[in-house]
């Protein structure tokens, strides 16, 4: 049971990685916010400047 | 979890997965008489990647590699809570492979499959475990060492300027060339389909208002959004089959292929333009879910179903006068399969995002080697998919008007003489159970495994009713994974090409001025627009010569990343283990030098270019002639860039070697300082 418990954590924490939910927690983190328009608003505005996470072929 | 068995158990349990791997791969290379279960294939897969994994990783790491537990990634030394963090491996491991794996692991075996389903198979898992997986590896791992340096910036450090210039040359060669086929891909699936195009039309919306709900309602609640976003889709899959059944709005949707490039043509620049938040971003959320799902269902499928595979182990098409692309088995079958063996594209993701992420060195190893082996399974479904067709069935949806015959009775007339029977009937009812007007001439692989895995699906859940609504579903799945490759594609090449010209004038360089934006937006977009417009209007499908285009471009970047890791390998006093990363090099050489020299100067008019443009000018001539030509030369000059880009990068690295191993040159690698870690076991 605690395996799988375990096993199911990673996989949510492997999904909030790969859909962002993780990054935006850290950001609201590292700047002492909490989250709402403005603050997603700001958080994509920082990455904005930065090409995309290149996808393969 | 066997490194830590008792060793008599690990040795018998090992002997076991290799008495398998042999076994099955015996029985799918050897046999001959009848055709075989998919599930030989899976077992010989499941078994080879095991024992690369546990066995040749293992070596690489520990003799070569030295892959130190203790040293500090730049992870954990410059940690900032964006670029660079400590993350756990599994989350890094689905990160990395949710990055790499797009459409070409699904199209290339597909369209290799002509030469029958033994060629590829074994492709796929040689190339895999022995060069595939060791390049997104050590690229990784060196990438670590160095800050997580880009593989330009590596190849310029480690084999000097010219590999370094090469390599940016070839990535935004190889980005401009791969839009341009995959867009080809969607549009040769979606042309007079006015279900699919629906459904992928309604894809745009979709993804706006997610961005808008994730914007002003939840936050950051992607997850979620997602899941709405994919409740929405498949609400657009109903929605495109009554759009079908109804020949008013049907006729709106029915898009020849010239309208259907222009379509999305214009997108691709509109979503390099607005903002990532509004677009870009939902729909890669939307494209990641449906495809992680998607891949994990058609697993589960193949292995509940265990279809049998129709297509022989090798056709008479190794010979080179095949339909769906011309070329003999080498060098094209290894050109045309790329990602699901080796893929250069993955360098990119091993020095981007992923080095900044891995908390301990060791972890490389699984996220490197072990995401290339689940990519390359992803392979071995698509060799299924489309193996489990009728031979004739899988000929007449790939094979261009051009080759067997503008009408159905003569493309099955052409494809039954071929060997493989197949009647206008046949397809007609396929056709009906899938919901189109007809699947003649679909080049271009998307609806080929769309047939294959609404086919596998359909045995599964829902019967034969539900065919069409899995053919659909597979044909929606491929074209976002391809849009958003189309979106992060053309924005990713925007970024590189402003930094370049931001070198002659400044303001060019600034990602957030919108007259640079929209100029160099322009210039990529058309670039590839060029040759997607060449493939919509080429009458052998396009597919023909841009695919293998591709394949050399890919390859070449794959050849760069392999030198660059050779060389460093041999700096590093592992002169005696650089047949690593050598052997798998000199092979691609071979394949890419090879598969050139056919595309520029074959004299058989569908395999060169130049052949071509000759048999064009010495035809009647029409109307489009003159661009054909121009067409057919433009690629050779392409080709002979690429070839010549490979030799130069090969020369530099091959003086860097001799230079080294004869002691001329003093062996300095461009490595990082070591710094002990500080991570907890907890903690990593």
């Amino acid at each position: 049971m605690t395996q799988i418990k375990e096993a199911l954590r990673i996989l949510i924490s492997i999904l909030r990685e790969i859909f962002d939910e993780a990054a935006y927690s850290r950001f609201l983190q590292r700047n002492r916010i909490s989250s709402s328009p403005a603050a997603y608003a700001e958080f994509w505005r920082e990455r904005q400047i930065k090409p995309p996470k290149p996808r393969c072929c | 979890m066997l490194d830590g068995m008792n060793r008599p158990l690990s040795i018998l349990v090992w002997a076991v997965v290799s008495l398998l791997a042999a076994t099955a791969t015996a029985v799918i290379a050897v046999h001959r008489s009848e055709p075989i279960n998919a599930l030989w294939l899976v077992t010989a897969a499941t078994c080879c990647y095991a024992l690369g994994y546990r066995f040749y990783s293992k070596f690489i790491a520990a003799r070569i590699l030295a892959v130190d537990a203790l040293r500090a990634t730049p992870a954990e030394r410059l940690e900032n809570g964006r670029d660079f963090l400590v993350t756990n491996k599994w989350v890094v491991f689905g990160h990395h492979f949710a990055a790499i794996a797009g459409p070409g692991p699904l199209v290339g075996p597909v369209l290799a499959a002509q030469f029958g389903y033994l060629p590829g198979t074994l492709w796929v898992l040689a190339g895999a475990v022995f060069a595939g997986c060791v390049q997104d590896f050590v690229i990784l791992l060196f990438s670590v060492r160095r800050d997580g340096k880009s593989l330009t910036e590596m190849a310029k450090e480690e084999t000097g300027v010219v590999g370094g210039l090469v390599a940016y040359a070839a990535v935004i060669a190889i980005l401009i060339i791969l839009l341009a086929v995959i867009a080809l891909v969607v549009v040769n699936a979606l042309k007079d389909s006015p279900w699919g195009t629906f459904t992928i039309a309604m894809t745009i919306p979709i993804a706006l208002l997610m961005g808008l709900y994730l914007r002003r309602i939840r936050p950051g609640k992607v997850l979620q959004v997602s899941g709405l976003g994919f409740l929405l889709v498949l609400l657009a899959i109903w929605g495109g089959q009554w759009i079908s059944q109804h020949p008013a709005p049907a006729q709106v949707f029915t898009l020849s292929a010239q309208t259907l490039a222009i379509s999305i043509i214009v997108y691709a620049f509109a979503a390099s333009v607005v903002p990532v938040w509004l677009l870009l971003a939902p729909r890669d959320y939307l494209s990641t879910f449906v495809k992680l799902g998607t891949i994990g269902l058609l697993g589960i499928g193949i292995v509940a179903i265990h279809p049998t595979l129709h297509m022989p182990a090798f056709t008479r098409f190794v010979d080179g006068t095949g339909p769906v692309f011309a070329g003999k088995i080498f060098p094209f079958a290894f050109i045309t399969i790329a990602c699901g063996a080796i893929s250069g594209f993955h360098s990119l993701i091993s020095s981007g995002t992923t080095p900044k992420l891995v908390a301990r060195e060791t972890e490389t190893r699984i996220v490197g080697y072990g995401a290339m082996m689940a990519e390359s399974a992803v392979a071995v479904m698509a060799i299924i998919a489309a193996c489990v067709l009728q031979p004739g069935v899988y000929f007449a949806i790939n094979s261009p008007a051009g080759v067997v015959g503008q009408t159905a009775q003569a493309a099955t007339a052409t494809i039954s003489n071929w060997g493989f029977p197949v009647t206008a009937a046949d397809m007609q009812a396929l056709a009906h159970a899938v919901g189109e007007q007809t699947l003649f001439n679909r080049t271009g692989g998307a609806p080929a495994f769309a047939v294959g895995m609404a086919h596998i699906f359909s045995q599964s859940l829902g019967g034969g009713t539900l065919m069409a609504l899995w053919y659909h579903f597979a044909v929606m799945f491929e074209a976002l994974f391809i849009l958003t490759i189309l979106d992060a594609g053309t924005r990713v090449a925007r970024f590189m090409i402003q930094d370049a010209l931001g070198h002659i004038y400044k303001p060019l360089g600034r990602t957030s001025w919108y007259p640079s934006i929209i100029f160099t937006s322009a210039l990529i977009v058309a670039a590839w627009g060029y040759f997607l417009w060449q493939g919509v209007k080429d009458p052998l499908g396009g597919i023909n010569s841009l695919w293998p285009l591709f394949g050399i471009a890919n390859q070449l970047l794959a050849t760069v990343a392999l030198c660059v890791a050779t060389t460093i390998i041999i700096k590093m006093h592992r002169a005696k283990y650089a047949a690593v990363t050598l052997i798998p090099l000199v092979w691609l050489v071979a394949v890419t030098f090879t598969a050139s020299w056919h595309k520029i100067l074959d004299p058989n008019p569908r395999v060169g270019f130049l052949a071509q443009a000759r048999a064009l000018a010495s035809a009647p001539a029409t109307s489009a002639t003159a661009r054909l030509i121009f067409n057919n030369h433009l690629d050779a000059a392409v080709t002979g860039l690429l070839l010549v880009m490979v030799a130069l990068v090969l020369f530099e690295s091959a003086r860097q070697w001799i230079g080294v191993i004869s002691g001329r040159q003093e062996a300095r690698v461009k490595e990082t300082p070591f710094v002990m870690t500080r991570l907890t076991e907890e903690r990593a």
